[in-house]
């Protein structure tokens, strides 16, 4: 369980979503509570949901029902985009643009969202230290990098925002270890920095990354999420000891 | 300037007619299987046009404004339907769109023609509001039909990309901007290229038929580059209002990209 002083991050009280066209159900009513220092893990068969979830909760697709707040105060239409810089959702399958690395990382702040930041490259050369990147990495051709670097460089884009909540939609499922590892070590260095205002929801079908990743646990099946009161079995369920 | 102008005789226009066999001879020798299509390609061309000249010596004759008005608003139902186009991507009210892109540019941009440029009187002359509508709605509908063919195009295709920019905190304008720019370029590029090479390489049919006329070239060249002007006007204005409803249609205000809006659809179909 979640610290239970820190402050409620994002707050779903019975959303629902139906298929626009077919008006088939998505997602039955959903309540979550996402606490500061949270790591929740979001796991269950393909096709359940999950990622209706995971959409939901960044505004790309409208809910059909319920009601969302990000830190107690609903999301006005207008300020969707400013919500979706604070709550940030990071996709399967990266999408990069046409350019170098670093015409990718400089993309945010050409947006009016970011207007008042600056592309920071030293931030961005530390965040590449912690991946074991050199700075040349910067000059490659975003066509050029492996899956492995692509979903690196679609994290660090949204990294160096300083976003407090990531929705993680099963970034690594498509990666091998050592990238898993990279990408797991950055977003637990992110969250680590400050603790007391971020947040994490993960989808996976790895039980022992559930472990490595997350202290709180949930289950979707058919549109319903159900909590689980114990970590999921796995095979590695042993590394490390249910978190905090 | 000789004036002379030789009508053409019946006769004549059969000796024409007759050059159809030529492609009726290929079509047999090569096995294309086209000769049914010859024929009736070669049949609507000639029907249209009688039809097309009778109605305007009928239009010309009764010279009364309704009449006129009845005619370019044909006209202009007609090309708003071609513009819906052959994409491979629809949505719902994409003809609505397409008539209106159509409609509203290719006549704001005649009327500011035939009554700021031209000064035809009285005001809906028709051997002047119809051929100009007409070449006029010709191009826009080009123009709309090619952007929003772009557009769903790029949407579609784009999707991944349209949700990271909405996903790092784009508006939905700053995520579409990047589709509508290409939809834009595409849609206008005809435009561009007519008036490149406009005089060096194509003679333009209006022109060339002042010029058979009897006109002075000069003069039939000034009224060319005003039609150039104009055309270019309205397949602009065109091509960007059918991209603005696309936008309208397919993001949400609150800024959610409605992709499942866009259909794809069934090749042959």
């Amino acid at each position: 369980m979640g610290p239970k002083m820190s402050v409620v991050m994002l707050s779903v009280t019975n959303i629902e979503r139906r298929d626009p066209v077919s008006g088939v159900v998505l997602l039955h009513p959903t309540s979550l509570d996402l606490r500061a220092g949270e790591h929740a893990v979001l796991m269950g068969p393909s096709g359940t949901g999950k990622s209706v979830l995971m959409r939901s909760l960044a505004l790309l697709d409208a809910i059909d029902g319920g009601d969302l707040r990000f830190l107690g105060e609903p999301v006005a239409a207008n300020d969707v985009p400013h919500y979706r810089c604070h709550v940030a959702y990071i996709a399967q399958r990266p999408s990069l643009f046409a350019g170098t690395v670093e015409d990718n990382l400089r993309l945010p702040f050409t947006l009016y969202q970011h207007r008042q930041r600056h592309f920071d490259p030293d931030a961005v050369v530390t965040l590449l230290e912690a991946a074991a990147r050199p700075a040349s990495f910067l000059g490659k051709a975003a066509r050029d990098l492996s899956g492995g670097e692509a979903q690196l460089l679609n994290l660090l884009r949204v990294l160096q925002l300083e976003p407090s909540i990531l929705l993680l939609d099963e970034p690594t499922s498509a990666l091998d270890e050592a990238a898993t590892a990279m990408v797991e070590s950055l977003v637990s260095r992110w969250a680590g920095r400050k603790p007391a205002e971020t947040a994490t929801l993960w989808v996976t079908h790895d039980a022992a990354q559930a472990w490595r990743v997350g202290n709180r646990f949930f289950r979707m099946e058919g549109g319903q999420l159900e909590e689980l009161t114990e970590p999921p079995a796995g095979s590695t369920a042993t590394v490390r000891e249910a978190a905090p | 300037m000789n004036a002379t102008y030789l009508e053409l005789s019946w006769p004549s226009l059969a000796v024409a007619a007759a050059l159809i066999l030529i492609n009726g001879a290929i079509s047999i020798a090569l096995r294309l299987g086209l000769e049914r299509k010859l024929a009736i390609a070669a049949l609507r061309t000639i029907v249209q046009l009688l039809l097309i000249g009778y109605i305007l010596k009928w239009i010309f004759q009764v010279d009364r404004w309704y009449v006129v008005l009845a005619i370019l608003a044909l006209m202009t139902l007609i090309a708003g339907r071609a513009a819906a186009g052959r994409g491979a991507v629809r949505y719902h009210g994409m003809g609505l769109d397409a008539m209106l892109s159509v409609s509203a540019s290719s006549w704001l941009i005649t009327a500011l023609g035939l009554f700021a440029v031209i000064h035809i009187d009285p005001w809906y002359r028709p051997q002047y509001a119809i051929p100009i509508l007409g070449m006029i709605l010709g191009n826009t509908l080009t123009g709309v039909s090619l952007g929003l063919e772009r557009i769903t195009d790029e949407l579609s295709a784009r999707r991944a990309q349209v949700e990271t920019l909405l996903s790092l905190g784009a508006s939905r304008w700053e995520a579409f901007r990047p589709s509508a720019q290409q939809a834009i370029r595409a849609g206008m590029m005809p435009v561009i290229n007519a008036m490149t090479v406009v005089g060096l390489v194509s003679l333009p049919g209006m022109m060339t038929g002042q010029v058979l006329a009897g006109q002075a070239p000069e003069q039939a060249i000034r009224y060319q580059i005003v039609i150039m002007f104009l055309i270019a006007a309205a397949s602009g204005l065109g091509t960007v209002s059918a991209v603005l409803l696309v936008y309208r249609r397919i993001f949400s205000r609150a800024h959610c990209f409605l992709y499942w809006r866009l259909e794809e659809r069934k090749a042959g179909s």
